[in-house]
């Protein structure tokens, strides 16, 4: 996002992939005789030593219950996990940290949203709008909440890029809208929707809006004071953090005003059995023990992520990005589904005739790891007429050289089905 | 890639290519859709039972090398069985790509055998016996559609 103003600052910058490399240890490992060359990130990421670090050190060191113990592990606990929660206000640029609600990632983020916001505010009639290129986690929890309220899903439909049609999404809106739950990036197609056009239409008719940004936040900066936006999700185990966690940013106000998501403990204040009390944010929405080292690991993540710079890590990924397109393009029988102008490093192709589970298994047959299937993403496979894709998406820690290698091997699996 | 042309053989490639008895079967007693979730695959499977013997066999769908060329090859090795025969077939072929311990070839399973590659790909038996699932649910009756999951 901000690459273009500051290309020149960062080309001068030494950006070590060897190095980078280096601190994931899990890539350092052969699969069937052959160096791992991991491209299946938009699924979930490889984890650097220092993140694999702070989970054993916290288990070593602090581990204790949090918020509710007087002693010294639980006062050091409570402090990084609170810590953590800062590191990710900063990391989108959240106003407050109470805006931060720590949950096991994307997918519950949204449920919280659909049970919590949605089950308070959308009732029998009302409108929800989504689009074409939706991954399950937001689409069905929406389903889920038309079914309880009967309230109905709008559909922002994509063109054959895999763009969405803004002209559509503004058509979509009603006074019967009441929210709007769209991507940042396509995990299917790698679109980069223009989010802050699509917020700022959305606020234009006094509507809420939610962004599913899991795989946006380990690809590019996200400032959510300036998106505008009324809930932002991410999940940490595809930004190099653990899994079982991630975040819901919601602004403080709409937050304050949520019914509470799940009872229990943390989540209260006072408890007697004529009446409960609950908690603050974002506590309120934190019932129960939490991912205390999860989050601890996120933040890991986080500074790891700020050690070589968000803006850097964009403007190399872009340089991957390119290349593997135009490796694409000079690929005879191979066709792009996603073919977006605005893309991250996110290339789901389909090989001749062949099945993309074929593709995938034969590559893996050279130590090549990439998706294959619908990618939670079937709404936008019948776009395309398609049962599956194969999909190589790219990070930091990749290189041309890997990509180069991809394709050999694309050409290996035509050397199978060519017999 | 030697272990890959033990899965990838020449016979199932070639039964992906070109399936066998590939064609919606318009009287036929019996029809069911077999669907893998994991993958999107769907394959129908007709089948044509007379007097307790399989008649006509046949297919249509996408997916896979593996679960087209199982498919194929299935449907070629039902012709003229008799029911119980069929269930044989698929108690045998059953055991080839999912027993723990590899069984000898058998004559029964013929050309099946080449499937038997599978076996080394816990991913990938989900579509070698996709067909199989759904001829087997046809034949004793059940619901319209099975699921490999
Ligand atoms: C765009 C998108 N949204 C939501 C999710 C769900 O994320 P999680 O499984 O971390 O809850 C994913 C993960 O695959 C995704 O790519």
């Amino acid at each position: 996002m901000t690459v273009d103003t500051q290309s020149e600052h960062i080309t001068t910058m030494a950006f070590d992939v060897k190095s980078i490399k280096q601190d994931f240890p899990a890539l350092a490992q052969t699969v069937h005789n052959k160096p791992l060359i991991y491209f299946d990130n938009a699924a979930t990421s490889q984890k650097p030593q220092a993140v694999i670090d702070s989970l054993v050190h916290y288990y070593q060191h602090d581990n204790a219950n949090i918020h509710r113990g007087v002693h010294t592990l639980s006062e050091r606990a409570t402090k990084a996990y609170e810590d953590a929660r800062k590191t990710v206000q900063q990391f989108v640029n959240a106003k407050h940290d109470s805006e931060i609600v720590f949950l096991r990632g994307t997918t519950e983020a949204i449920n919280l949203v659909a049970q919590s916001y949605g089950r308070a505010n959308i009732g029998q009639d009302d409108e929800i709008i989504i689009s074409e290129m939706e991954h399950h986690a937001n689409i069905v929890p929406w389903q889920m909440l038309c079914e309880q309220t009967g309230a109905t899903l709008k559909i922002i439909p994509i063109n054959d890029k895999g763009e969405l049609l803004l002209e559509e999404y503004q058509a979509l809106f009603s006074n019967k809208t009441k929210l709007v739950a769209v991507v940042h990036i396509s995990n299917a197609l790698g679109t980069i929707n223009p989010i802050k056009q699509m917020i700022d239409i959305a606020h234009q008719h006094d509507v809420p809006i939610l962004i599913d940004g899991a795989q946006a936040t380990p690809h590019m900066a996200i400032d959510v004071q300036a998106l505008g936006c009324d809930f932002y999700t991410l999940s940490g185990h595809k930004m190099y953090g653990p899994t079982g966690i991630g975040a819901l940013y919601a602004k403080k106000e709409i937050l304050e005003k949520m019914p509470p998501y799940q009872g229990g403990g943390e989540m209260i204040k006072m408890v007697t059995f004529e009446k409960t009390t609950y908690n603050e944010i974002p506590f309120r929405y934190e019932a129960g023990t939490m991912h205390i080292a999860g989050a601890i690991g996120l933040a890991t993540a986080i500074d790891y992520i700020q050690s070589i710079g968000i803006e850097n890590i964009a403007h190399y990924e872009q340089g991957l990005s390119a290349y593997a397109q135009q490796l694409a393009d000079d690929f005879d029988g191979l066709r792009v589904i996603g073919t977006a102008a605005d893309k991250t490093g996110i290339l789901s192709f389909l090989l001749d005739n062949i099945h993309a589970h074929d593709v995938g298994t034969i590559l893996d047959h050279e130590g090549i790891a990439i998706r294959t299937g619908h990618h939670c993403a079937m709404p936008v496979m019948q776009h395309f007429n398609i049962p599956a894709t194969a999909r190589a998406s790219f990070c930091m820690y990749n290189t041309k050289a890997e990509i180069k290698q991809l394709f050999s091997a694309l050409d290996k699996v035509r050397e199978v089905f060519a017999k | 890639m030697s272990d890959l042309r033990e899965l990838y053989q020449e016979i199932i490639i070639d039964h992906n290519r070109q399936p066998r008895n590939f064609y919606e079967m318009e009287d036929a007693t019996q029809k069911i859709d077999g669907f893998n979730p994991l993958c999107g695959d769907r394959i129908t499977i007709y089948l044509k039972v007379e007097n307790g013997i399989v008649e006509k066999a046949s297919f249509k769908g996408t997916g896979c090398a593996i679960s087209i060329a199982s498919a194929s090859m299935m449907t070629d090795s039902l012709l003229g069985k008799t029911i119980q025969q069929v269930e044989a077939v698929f108690e045998k072929f059953h055991q080839l790509i999912t027993a723990a311990k590899k069984p000898e070839t058998t004559d029964e399973l013929g050309k099946l055998n080449v499937l038997g590659g599978v076996r080394n790909y816990p991913s990938r038996i989900k579509c070698a016996t996709l067909a199989w699932h759904a001829m087997h649910a046809a034949l004793n009756q059940e619901s319209d559609t099975v699921t490999t999951e």
